[in-house]
């Protein structure tokens, strides 16, 4: 990848006896959000942590910015910004305060207070700037604690499942940030166990498990991999089984099966074939009552790799 | 990694400064503590004994003379209070209103008896509701009667190895120093007053649990969850361990001036000259920072760590005499009293307040400082352990 932010390549990890992170490799480009997807204990946090320079690799390598990156090394973590699972404030200080105390410990100078009021700002915490975090609602120390890992503009932005436990409002408020964020050019990696969420965010995916990542793409990339086909599920004005025949024939249809007043049918696209398939059932002199689509998502794609579900 | 450090203690300080309990822990309660022992067991304390005595003399004779010229060189020294009564029925009922702890009853003829070689008895009437000053009171007696006894044998000796001159016998053997007397001293020797005995004492024990503070937040970091962002940042590590620690050493003197200066103004306690209390108070916060930070590399959490802390310090602080003088201790307990950093402070304080020089003080804070190098040569040969982001 030409403009890689980070690159990673055969990161292992190993306690005593336990594998945690096996040969894990990929890289992520400025402007992009990469999501590291899979369920609870895959080893997704032992992975970042390896590229946070939190832990020391027991092999490969990890460049940010062109820096190889290791606990010792402060040129790699100046470009890192980390929003830890946990919140991470200081809770006898003001947002201010600790805005201020991780920015001066990454270097800003001269332009702090005006980087502090920008990221209050971004986090929407500006009212509530000089009061205790201790007195802030769990949302709001959830904004701060992001506010945090972009104080310094990283090139690279690391979220650790930064949305558990998190209300849903506040959640949408996380996610429209690192939207914004992605947009606005800077590198994301976003850890979580929650597949609409990397559905949502992520340019690319890779999907981890048990250490190894098992698959790696975009999600049509994804879904197309495992050949997983969208489904279209049809209540219509009488007996289905008088289109079967019809429906089956349109092409780009894999099969259709009737069931009383239900028409299942699973073709390469649903966005294609329903038209065809509403004119089939019209022809047959019958109404369509409701029609619904279900796509093959990451969920599906999951499972059918690893034979489990990503909540398992 | 100076500039980093300086940030972190910073934080660390205006946190401290913010959390109520741990002012409450540093200046409030040992100032409070050493406030309340001073005007509870300090007046106890600084009262030297002394009971109430009377004599009745019907006698008048030579005996009976010693006996209250002995009374008056005790009362001379501070340990009785004579009181004059005219008759032996008076003497008693001071005695029975507990207003004198012994009454001495000396009888007409008893300096004659004694002469004569005859059966003769001083009478003491002791109060059994004083017993100390009763038992003091008998004592009294009791040395007279061994000492006039003593002279009687001798004399009957002289007289039998052919001496002839009774009078001059009498007189040489009364003029003859006794050769075994007791002298009044203090169990604090060089002066060490209650006043500032506790408020040392107090200090020395609470400056190890003020400076336990400091070393817990590194714990603490660990358990917020900052620990790891502060691990993430271009600092290292060796600077987040400086940062805490001269957070915790400016803590633990600053609580211990501010109990210095207070106790000196407001209870009138003395340390001793400026530059020696400075320079004991910094050995002691440096020992007492090897010492939390040694205990802190082998607790899981800061909950063990405070509670190891705090029974450490307790048992140091028993034994190390900052609650009573080490001198009321002796043997095995004696000896292992000087195997903790609170002895040698103490016995620091305690030369100090007596006016000895740096000179007399440097063994006291060579002793302190090298349980500061020991101990925290093990905390910072484990600080990898302490300063980690799980």
């Amino acid at each position: 990848m030409a403009d890689a932010v980070l690159e990673c390549s055969g990161l292992h990890k190993v306690y005593g006896d336990l594998v945690a992170v096996d040969d894990v490799g990929f890289s992520i480009a400025a402007g992009e959000t990469y999501g590291l997807l899979g369920p609870n204990g895959a080893g997704k946090t032992t992975t970042i942590s390896m590229i946070a320079g939190l832990l020391d690799n027991d092999g490969g390598t990890a460049v940010v910015s062109g820096n190889v990156i290791t606990t010792k090394s402060t040129a790699a973590k100046a470009a890192i910004g980390l929003v830890p699972q946990d919140l991470a404030i200081y809770p006898d200080l003001t947002a201010r305060e600790n805005l201020q105390f991780f920015g001066k410990l990454y270097g800003i100078k001269g332009t702090l207070n005006e980087r502090v009021d920008e990221i209050l700002d971004i986090i929407e915490l500006s009212d509530r700037a000089d009061d205790l975090t201790k007195e802030y609602s769990g949302g709001m120390k959830r904004r701060l604690n992001i506010g945090i890992g972009l104080i310094h503009k990283p090139d690279l932005l690391i979220l650790d499942e930064p949305t558990v436990g998190v209300d849903p409002q506040s959640r949408n408020a996380i996610l429209e940030n690192v939207e914004r964020l992605g947009a606005e050019g800077m590198a994301v990696l976003y850890t979580t166990h929650y597949m609409e969420e990397a559905e949502r965010l992520c340019d690319r995916v890779g999907i981890i498990d048990e250490g190894s990542i098992i698959a790696e793409g975009t999600r049509r990339d994804l879904v197309a991999m495992v050949g997983e086909r969208d489904r279209l599920h049809l209540e219509l004005s009488g007996d289905a089984s008088v289109v079967e025949g019809s429906v089956s024939a349109i092409d780009g249809v894999d099969s259709c099966s009737a069931a009383g007043s239900a028409l299942e049918v699973v073709a390469v696209s649903a966005s294609r074939a329903l038209p065809e398939v509403i004119l089939a059932v019209n022809d047959a002199g019958l109404d369509v009552h409701s029609v619904q689509i279900t796509e093959p998502d990451l969920e599906s794609v999951f499972l059918h790799l690893t034979g489990k579900a990503l909540r398992e | 990694m100076i500039g980093a450090a300086f940030t972190i203690t910073a934080k660390d300080l205006k946190e401290r400064f913010r959390d109520r309990s741990a002012i409450m822990l540093a200046i409030v309660v040992p100032l409070g503590l050493a406030f309340v022992m001073n005007l509870t067991i300090g007046p106890l304390a600084d009262q030297s004994f002394n009971t109430g005595v009377t004599v009745h003399d019907a006698d008048g004779g030579a005996i009976a003379t010693g006996f209250v010229e002995m009374l008056a060189d005790v009362e001379a020294a501070g340990f009785v209070d004579v009181k004059d009564v005219t008759t032996a029925a008076e003497a008693r009922g001071l005695v029975d209103d507990h207003s004198v702890s012994t009454a001495y009853l000396l009888p007409e003829g008893l300096s004659d008896a004694v002469a004569a070689n005859e059966e003769a008895a001083i009478i003491v009437v002791a109060d059994p509701d004083q017993p100390i000053g009763s038992q003091v009171g008998t004592a009294l007696a009791d040395g007279f009667v061994w000492e006039v006894n003593a002279v009687r044998l001798s004399i009957g000796t002289a007289l039998a190895l052919g001496g002839d001159d009774l009078e001059a016998l009498i007189v040489a053997a009364g003029d003859e120093p006794s050769p075994i007397s007791l002298a009044s001293a203090t169990t604090e020797g060089r002066g060490f007053d209650f006043s500032t005995f506790y408020a040392t004492g107090i200090a020395v024990f609470f400056m190890f649990f003020t400076v336990q503070f400091g070393v817990l937040s590194i714990i603490d970091e660990r358990e917020n969850g900052t620990m790891p962002r502060l691990l993430v940042a271009p600092i290292s590590r060796q600077s987040i361990l400086v940062g805490k620690l001269v957070a915790s050493f400016l803590v633990g003197m600053a609580s211990t001036i501010v109990l210095w200066l207070a106790t000196t103004l407001l209870m009138g306690a003395e340390w001793g000259g400026s530059l020696i209390v400075i320079l004991l108070i910094a050995a002691g916060v440096t020992a007492a920072m090897g010492l939390t930070a040694a205990i802190a590399t082998f607790a899981k959490n800061a909950e063990q760590a405070g509670a190891i802390t705090a029974f450490v310090v307790v048992v140091f602080g028993v034994l190390g005499g900052t609650f009573f003088p080490v001198s009321r201790i002796s043997g095995a307990f004696a000896a292992i009293s000087r195997v903790t950093p609170h002895f040698w402070l103490m016995e620091g304080f305690q030369r100090s307040s007596a006016g000895e020089g740096i000179v007399d003080i440097l063994p006291a804070i060579g002793a302190i400082l090298a349980f500061a190098i020991v101990l925290g040569s093990i905390g910072l040969f484990r600080a990898r352990d302490l300063v980690r982001h799980q």
